[in-house]
């Protein structure tokens, strides 16, 4: 049995209306509190949306938005460490999908070392075992702290 | 099953319809000759009492208001003289003047044997100790239950309202079996019962609560019965009709109306005429026995539901479900009545939403468009805009089905729809019309 545990990230998500200001409430709060955002995105619907996000203090950023009455949910998700080139992305997907591991949703970020991909699979071992025997680089949650 | 008064209470119903034209036929005579007020209403809306030939026609006769009886008082609708009076009620009118109610002896004894049939219909009766908590005095839920409660031969304490640690002091000691008060006091008592360290459902005998005098909910009765071991019973009357009058029996499927006392009708507000039968309308009550204050057709301004089946317990007398709401708070989306209560009713239904939610109502393009804003419970919020959806649809749905008309839903942030302290002001209506 491969240790995973050292690489689920806690993703936050935080529930909000689909209305101007919402995004900078969320993010003035957590630069009050110092909180770093390393990546994040939005999902939106009809009226309201999802914002995802990675912190550097997850659970200080949890506090803090809950305390001021927003929704907040932590999410298990994966970052993959792509490589920066054509087919870095088909590599990644190709092993999932291979493994029948279902991506829910992904977001990406291109840093200064690295393309970061951020998943949400529906089967979170699977995935880290799959892709770390094939060699595969993933981010420790260490690393976002 | 017992009945105060099987006889009446069990009268088949084309025996109880031609009982009621014969009052109602009576009734029209009487105030066509001897009220100066109706006999100038109905002359102005064209009815002569020999126009009411069958009981129907009471759809003939002009209706009644609140403001009728402001415009009156104090006593300017009365058709007793002074000295036949026995008593006077005064309500206090949240809008305006109070409006003044006098009553014969034989009012008192209409009123009191109302609620003689209507307590003995939910089990109470000689052994009973009833508390009666409502208040003594103007308001006439207090003398009302205490005359009552008196006829069937339970034992009263006349506590009226306040001082609530006695009250429980006392209902322990006098081992009360009933109490009649308003529901919200009845939880307070379950509260302060708890603070002495007394727990009203197992430290006490009460086992039957009368509740009225303000709106209460299913949700609440289940509270109130789970909480302190009661069963609990909804009570209706107004002073214009005499006070507290009609009660559930033990089945508690509907609040019975003493078809020899009352002639029900419930309407559409806004056509007038009859709803359709499960419809909901506002309550309309002719009394037919009345004497100082004489009411035809009183449009009371409650939502209720009339219900004609035979109850389980056999009494044949026309039932109304629980209060539903106010006329005052209906809303017309496209032509169609919707009630705020319909919505709150249909939203706690669904586990998914939290509690608080706002109503706004608008007008686009000459279409009225009805928009609810829920919060979502926090426990049911999901990472993933799939399960969002589907609580949207579900509450959708659910509304689309109770209401009869399409709404939108909209997903609020928790804490972000207003609070209220007391009665809450759910409804913004944005339409200019």
């Amino acid at each position: 049995m491969m240790e995973t545990k050292k690489f689920v990230i806690k993703q936050i998500s935080i529930f909000s209306e689909n209305r101007p200001g919402r995004l900078a409430a969320i993010s003035r709060a957590l630069e009050e509190d110092a909180i770093n955002i390393l990546a994040f995105t939005i999902a939106e619907a009809d009226g309201f949306g999802v914002v995802r996000a990675l912190v550097d203090h997850s659970e200080k950023a949890y506090e803090k938005l809950t305390s001021m009455g927003f929704m907040v949910h932590f999410t298990d998700v994966i970052a993959v460490r792509m490589k920066d080139e054509p087919g870095g992305l088909y590599e990644i997907a190709r092993i999932l999908g291979d493994s029948q591991v279902n991506i829910d949703y992904a977001y990406a970020y291109t840093g200064k070392d690295a393309a970061v991909l951020i998943l949400r699979v529906d089967n979170v071992d699977q995935a880290i075992q799959t892709l770390r025997s094939q060699g595969v680089m993933l981010m420790e949650s260490s690393f976002f702290q | 099953m017992v009945s105060w008064d099987p006889r009446i209470e069990e009268l088949p119903p084309a025996e109880l319809e031609r009982l009621q034209y014969k009052l109602l036929k009576t009734l029209v005579y009487r105030l066509y000759s001897f009220s100066p007020f109706y006999h100038q209403r109905m002359r102005d809306h064209g009815v002569h009492p020999d126009d009411i030939g069958e009981l129907a026609d009471v759809r003939k006769l002009p209706f009644m208001f609140k403001s009728d009886l402001r415009d009156n008082y104090p006593d300017r609708l009365f058709v007793a003289s002074q000295d036949e009076l026995v008593r006077y009620h005064v309500s206090s009118g949240t809008t305006g003047k109070p409006t003044v109610v006098g009553y014969t002896a034989r009012d008192i004894e209409a009123w009191t044997t109302s609620l003689a049939r209507a307590l003995t219909s939910c089990g109470l009766g000689r052994g009973d100790v009833m508390q009666v908590s409502y208040g003594y005095g103007l308001f006439t839920g207090g003398l009302g239950l205490h005359y009552g409660a008196e006829r069937i031969g339970a034992t009263v304490i006349p506590t009226s309202v306040g001082n609530t640690e006695r009250q429980i002091e006392l209902m322990q000691d006098l081992r009360a079996t009933a109490i009649a008060c308003t529901p919200s006091y009845l939880l307070h008592m379950g509260e302060a019962a708890e603070k002495m360290g007394v727990s009203i459902k197992n430290d006490t005998h009460l086992r039957t609560a009368i509740l009225g005098a303000e709106p209460w909910s299913e949700q609440m009765r289940n509270r109130i019965q789970d909480w302190l071991g009661v069963k609990a019973y909804d009570i209706y009357g107004t002073s214009e009709l005499y006070g507290p009058l009609f009660c559930e029996c033990s089945e508690q499927k509907g609040i019975h109306i003493w078809g020899d006392l009352a002639l029900v009708e419930v309407i559409d507000p806004h056509s007038e005429e009859a709803v359709a039968p499960g419809e909901r309308g506002e309550l309309t009550i002719t009394m037919l026995q009345k004497e100082a204050l004489p009411m035809i057709r009183f449009r009371i301004g409650d939502i209720t539901t009339l219900v004609t089946d035979t109850c389980p317990c056999g009494r044949t007398h026309p039932r109304i479900t629980r209060i539903q709401g106010r006329v005052d708070d209906m809303l017309i989306i496209r032509g169609i009545n919707v009630f705020p209560s319909q919505i709150e009713h249909a939203l706690m239904g669904i586990p998914q939403v939290g509690q608080h939610f706002q109503i706004v109502v608008d007008r686009q393009h000459e279409l009225d468009t009805l928009l609810i804003r829920v919060e979502v419970h926090p426990d049911a919020f999901s990472d993933r805009i799939t399960d969002l959806m589907k609580i949207k649809q579900l509450i959708t749905s659910r509304l689309r089905s109770a209401l009869n008309v399409a709404a939108d839903v909209e997903l609020a942030e928790p804490g972000s729809l207003p609070r209220f302290e007391g009665k809450a002001k759910r409804v913004v209506d944005r339409r200019k019309i």
